[in-house]
């Protein structure tokens, strides 16, 4: 395959960037993007020039790094799956590819396509976690009986990776799924109980200040989430937050 | 509860909960509208048109709710959209919006301005005559035939075009809006497929609705 790469280009975070032409040859339809990439990078530095800076880890879709917008979308066109795991089969030869950063104000670039996205750790600092006493006597998980329908649904919510591809998507750089899975995985357990309002009034508050949009209900995220978070995490969160609300 | 429209899901209930409001609003002037074209020579429209614009719960207590309702969504929309413009400050120069999402939903506010330029049309027409006539020159409401005013108006061609022009624009907002304000007040659940089913039914019948009584006091006069 011989494709045109349409990238942006930024040298760092002050740098005004702009979208620059590559041209890539005899790319096989059986590597990943990220493989593509990797090759686009060698032939420049071969040639003396700066290679293109994107974030990767783990390249089996688990780590949440990778974070490309492909041809318009997060992770690019195919359906359930991190920029690592999209193979170079779901493109045509000759075919001109725009590759962009996640663009959002809470994830400023630091270079070229490489996207700051600690605004998502603070949210999780604020109240993405459960408190238990370490001390040697930790009650076993086990021993707390856990509705095998709640269970699921929690297991559903955790597996979110954080890539941030629904804040890239939303229309409105909302980071509303994010959150909403965060809030969820807790919500549904036993343990998540006894910090629970305190959980999403923190977590929603930091969500806000970190400049993230409003949610418009538009469901591109949950289409775009490589690990299919479902907009339910959304409802329940919005649940939770007037539970909450009232409470206090 | 304090600052709670301060918070990203404080205003989107609220943005959920005045959509409600008026469409409940809506229905009843649908119902209402309804009854204009009844072969009745107007009298249960020009008594329920007469119950409405006397009646002082409707008249001091609902309406001034409806207003405020109507500009609170209006106000809120905007200042959500300016918000959310905010939020992504550098656009893709490659984005395709409809692998995952419907045109009505990443449009409620160029819709919604439709809607909006649409009522003070509306508004011109019909409220404020309605206001002239009875509070500035006071004039007696009773007996006063509410169906010729309706007719008259809708003999006009470029009138009754617009109108119709305006619902469609009106069932495009629904269309994502009535089942988006489910999902804002937290009602994603088994009933969500029918609440679905139930909002596009509304979304489209409504409107289309009011473009049949537009066009049958257009054709019929």
């Amino acid at each position: 395959m011989n494709l045109t790469l349409k990238i942006w280009r930024q040298k760092n975070a002050s740098d005004k960037g702009k979208m620059v032409d590559y041209k890539v040859t005899d790319i096989s339809e059986h590597m990943s993007f990220l493989e593509m990439m990797d090759v686009l990078n060698e032939q420049l530095i071969n040639k003396g020039e700066e290679p293109v800076a994107f974030d990767h880890d783990c390249r089996e879709g688990i780590c949440g790094m990778c974070s490309m917008y492909i041809n318009g979308e997060a992770h690019g066109p195919d359906r359930g799956v991190t920029t690592c795991q999209l193979h170079m089969r779901m493109f045509n030869d000759r075919d001109t590819i725009y590759i962009e950063p996640f663009r959002a104000a809470a994830f400023p670039v630091i270079k070229d396509l490489v996207v700051d996205r600690s605004s998502f750790e603070r949210i999780q600092q604020a109240g993405g976690f459960i408190s238990v006493n370490t001390s040697g006597n930790t009650q076993d998980a086990n021993s707390i009986p856990i509705a095998k329908d709640a269970a699921d649904e929690a297991m559903d919510a955790a597996t979110c990776i954080g890539c941030g591809a629904c804040v890239a998507t939303c229309k409105n750089s909302s980071a509303m799924l994010f959150v909403g899975a965060k809030v969820s995985q807790y919500a549904l357990l036993p343990q998540g109980q006894v910090e629970a309002a305190d959980r999403v009034l923190n977590m929603v508050k930091q969500m806000d200040e970190e400049g993230f949009g409003n949610c418009t209900n538009t469901g591109a995220c949950e289409i775009e989430c490589p690990k299919g978070i479902s907009l339910e995490n959304i409802a329940r969160m919005n649940r939770e937050y007037m539970k909450a609300s009232m409470k206090g | 509860m304090s600052g709670l429209l301060k918070s990203s899901i404080g205003r989107k209930y609220a943005m959920a909960l005045s959509a409600f409001f008026l469409m409940f609003f809506l229905l009843q002037h649908f119902v209402i509208n309804v009854t204009s074209i009844f072969p009745d020579n107007g009298e249960v429209f020009n008594q329920l048109s007469y119950f409405m614009g006397t009646n002082p719960l409707v008249q001091y207590v609902l309406q001034p709710v409806l207003l405020f309702g109507v500009i609170f969504h209006f106000v809120m929309g905007f200042i959500l959209e300016l918000k959310n413009k905010k939020a992504r400050k550098v656009t893709y120069a490659k984005n395709n919006g409809g692998a995952n999402s419907t045109w009505m939903s990443r449009n409620m506010i160029y819709s919604g301005i439709a809607i909006l330029a649409f009522m003070v049309f509306h508004f011109n027409d019909f409220w404020v005559p309605e206001i002239v006539d009875k509070f500035i020159e006071g004039n007696s409401q009773e007996g006063k035939d509410y169906l010729h005013h309706v007719q008259e108006m809708f003999q006009n061609p470029i009138r009754v075009a617009v109108y119709v022009i305006a619902f469609v624009f009106l069932a495009l907002h629904l269309l994502h809006g009535f089942n988006s304000a489910f999902q804002s007040v937290g009602a994603n659940n088994k009933y969500t497929k029918g609440l679905k089913l139930f909002s596009q039914i509304y979304a489209i019948g409504v409107p289309v609705g009011f473009i049949i009584i537009a066009l049958v006091h257009f054709f019929n006069h």
